[in-house]
């Protein structure tokens, strides 16, 4: 990912030739890491989707491009839906995250670091348990599904398509909500670290220049604020289109994601090839959609 | 997608037989040829094909421990957490049991062990528990041993029925451990009090709209599927199956089904997330005893009838240790304390008349159970799943998942 951290600016001196050994020892781990961990998984990857055969007769590689288009035609709703679950949710975490990350850079006073400590909190529980509890939390009869049947907001979402029955839970709803929640901490601290950084002064003098609100937002704060927001997003999205323990857990069965179908391609049907080009398909898709959104958002000239 | 590397390929060639050819061309190309060269290195041989599996020097002298991987809730467990047959083993033998309960789903425990024995590695494990169609497949791929009959005498108990399966006959490589009814499980609260007796009944009751769950294990949810339908589990077609999967496909579409569900769908059902469920009828049946909401029916149509069987994996270190904990567990006196635990079908003559010796009512109870110890009738309308070539395996499994995934 191409977006430019502050202070990495390359240096021009030429004096310090014979510091090259050290930077070469220190960066070896993270090679070798890099290396064992991703370049060679990748171009196995790479050579399973080419491969025909079973597990019985063993897999020869052949150039079998037909995978990709069979893992395609069989699964591009699976793959179309992780897509518009991620967005939904990313789009939902940046709206609750915003408001979070200004409240505590700038609001929170001396609770600051308490606050920063209660946004990671939920990390101290494991993934699965934290997802379990909303099936808690949303279980027919409990508070949450009874408050939002009374106030109408259950068959509003019945209406839009997200709830199919009367039960908030094994939903398309159920499963953003995890989402949202699950990747939330992810939004908050890059927005808190773009946000915090913004100079208050630069707010008084929009308002010294006659901005109201919502100007001094778009035109102020929005601009300044948007490496965290790059940042909050890519790293809200792309794991959260590979997630597939929430649509397990909260979903039903027309709510799965991509990330289970690679998981029963590889250990249910056997299929390793059509698991190893659907894995290839949703990395291009997303590198391509981040570069593109990297670059249209263009970073680069605002660190 | 498809014509990319294609092109690289043609650009390559072009760029070979280009006489000014340019030093990052050239690299560029070596890269490519080199990409291509290890990509087609990566293949996978064939396995097994009824080849003998591999057996190492046997340590069960030296040794005196054996590695037991088995499904959860399958052993007879004393309110400690300890396992009362088990330590008696140890008491009897001075052979130690590591027992782990780490078998949860047969695919998932085929993902974890087959690399190993695919490189023909010891997996740690002496003696684990697969289910019929799982043991077919590990013997078609010669990942489990012989047993040695010399060392389990009490195989000798064995009910005549289940001498010869399909899959392995004469049971030379597994003896069953313990059978299992699929049938239909409900909870009456969120039923609206009636019970579900056929798959009809559970796949287009507007009632159990979206709170239905089917059991991610083919066989069983198929199975009664198929059997609904007329057909016969030992004689049908690929069509049956297409036909009975689009029964299936419909219901889903409909939006009648929360999910597809290994073994956590029993939790559910017994909290009314889910109101109705194929279910293992042995685990609703224990459930039953807390909950008095739970009930399980065995459709009139027919239900499936499976077993998980012990199996020795190749290159395992401690064989004849293995074999004797079977041979152990072949005695009625042991199994029926299993069996008074897990309220399962005992694959081992002589384990109701124990039972119902007993002097503790709940244990003479389940001697009496129609789900532990079927009559005649019950019998006659379970069904097996025929065994699969591996073809059909791989096709059928494919179309059911494609189901569980869509």
């Amino acid at each position: 990912m191409a977006f430019a951290l502050p202070g990495a600016r390359p240096r021009k001196s030429a004096k310090r030739r014979r510091g090259l050994f050290v930077p070469a020892i220190l960066l070896l781990p993270a090679l070798i890491w890099l290396v064992f961990f991703f370049v060679v998984p990748t171009i196995a990857l790479a050579s399973q989707s080419l491969q025909t055969g079973s597990i019985y007769q063993g897999f020869q590689f052949t150039w079998a491009f037909s995978n990709y288009t069979e893992a395609l035609s069989t699964y591009w709703s699976q793959m179309v839906r992780s897509f518009i679950y991620a967005a939904s949710a990313t789009v939902f975490t940046l709206a609750i995250g915003f408001p979070l990350a200004w409240f505590i850079a700038h609001r929170s006073g001396r609770f600051k670091n308490i606050v920063l400590v209660l946004v990671v909190a939920p990390f101290f529980t494991n993934f699965l348990i934290r997802t379990l509890a909303w099936q808690t939390i949303l279980v027919d009869g409990g508070f949450v599904a009874n408050v939002m049947k009374a106030t109408g907001i259950t068959g509003f979402l019945n209406w839009i398509g997200l709830v199919p029955n009367d039960s908030l839970l094994g939903s398309p709803f159920a499963v953003i909500c995890g989402l949202i929640y699950n990747f939330l901490p992810f939004m908050v601290l890059p927005l808190y670290t773009s946000v915090e950084r913004i100079d208050q002064r630069y707010l008084d003098a929009a308002a010294d220049l006659y901005s109201n609100g919502w100007n001094t937002f778009w035109k102020v704060i929005w601009p300044l604020s948007l490496p965290g927001v790059v940042a909050g997003t890519l790293l809200t999205f792309i794991p959260a289109v590979g997630d597939y323990i929430n649509a397990k857990i909260l979903g039903n069965a027309n709510t799965t994601m991509v990330g289970k179908v690679i998981e029963s391609e590889f250990l249910v049907n056997l299929n390793y090839p059509i698991a190893a080009a659907l894995s290839f398909v949703l990395m291009i898709i997303i590198i391509v959609m981040v570069s593109a959104y990297v670059r249209a958002a263009g970073t680069e000239e605002l660190v | 997608m498809n014509d990319r590397p294609d092109q690289e390929l043609r650009r390559l060639v072009r760029s070979i037989s280009n006489a000014s050819l340019s030093r990052r061309a050239a690299f560029g190309g070596l890269a490519a040829v080199a990409a291509a060269g290890v990509l087609s290195a990566c293949g996978s041989p064939a396995q097994g094909g009824k080849t003998a599996a591999p057996a190492p020097t046997d340590l069960s002298d030296v040794d005196k421990i054996v590695n037991w991987s088995n499904w959860p809730l399958y052993m007879d467990e004393a309110d400690d957490g300890s396992y009362p047959t088990l330590q008696a083993f140890t008491k009897q033998t001075g052979i130690k049991v590591n027992y782990n309960t780490d078998y949860n789903d047969n695919e998932e425990f085929f993902a974890k062990v087959q690399p190993l024995l695919a490189a023909g590695q010891d997996t740690g494990r002496d003696l684990w528990v697969s289910t019929d169609w799982m043991v077919a497949r590990l013997i078609s791929l010669g990942y489990i041993q012989p047993l040695n009959k010399d060392n389990i005498p009490n195989a000798g108990n064995l009910q005549p029925s289940l001498q010869d399966v399909s899959y392995d006959p004469g049971r030379v490589y597994s003896l069953p451990w313990q059978g299992i009814f699929a049938g239909i499980g409900y909870n009456l609260a969120r039923t609206g009090g009636r019970k579900v007796t056929s798959m009809d009944q559970l796949l287009h009751d507007k009632q159990l709209k979206g709170k239905v769950v089917l059991l991610s294990e083919m066989r069983d949810t198929v199975g009664l599927m198929l059997m609904e339908q007329g057909k016969r589990l030992d004689n049908f077609t690929a069509d049956d199956f297409a036909a009975a999967l689009t029964v299936i496909q419909d219901a889903k579409d409909a939006g009648q089904l929360r999910g597809f569900s290994g073994n956590n769908y029993a939790d559910d059902l017994d909290k009314g997330v889910v109101a109705a469920s194929v279910v293992w009828a042995g685990d609703v049946a224990q459930m039953a005893v807390g909950n008095k909401n739970l009930g399980v029916t065995l459709p009139d149509t027919g239900f499936t009838l499976s077993y998980d069987n012990l199996v020795i994996p190749a290159m395992a270190q401690h064989k004849t240790n293995a074999e004797k904990l079977i041979n152990y567990y072949y005695n009625p006196e042991v199994m029926a304390q299993v069996t008074g635990w897990v309220n399962y079908l005992s694959p081992v003559a002589g384990v109701k008349d124990v039972l119902l010796k007993s002097s503790d009512p709940d244990v003479v109870a389940v001697a009496k159970s129609q789900l532990v110890f079927p009559d005649d009738a019950t019998m006659a309308r379970a069904q097996k799943f025929r065994a699969l070539t591996s073809e059909e395996d791989l096709s059928f499994t494919r179309q059911y998942q494609a189901l569980v995934t869509g």
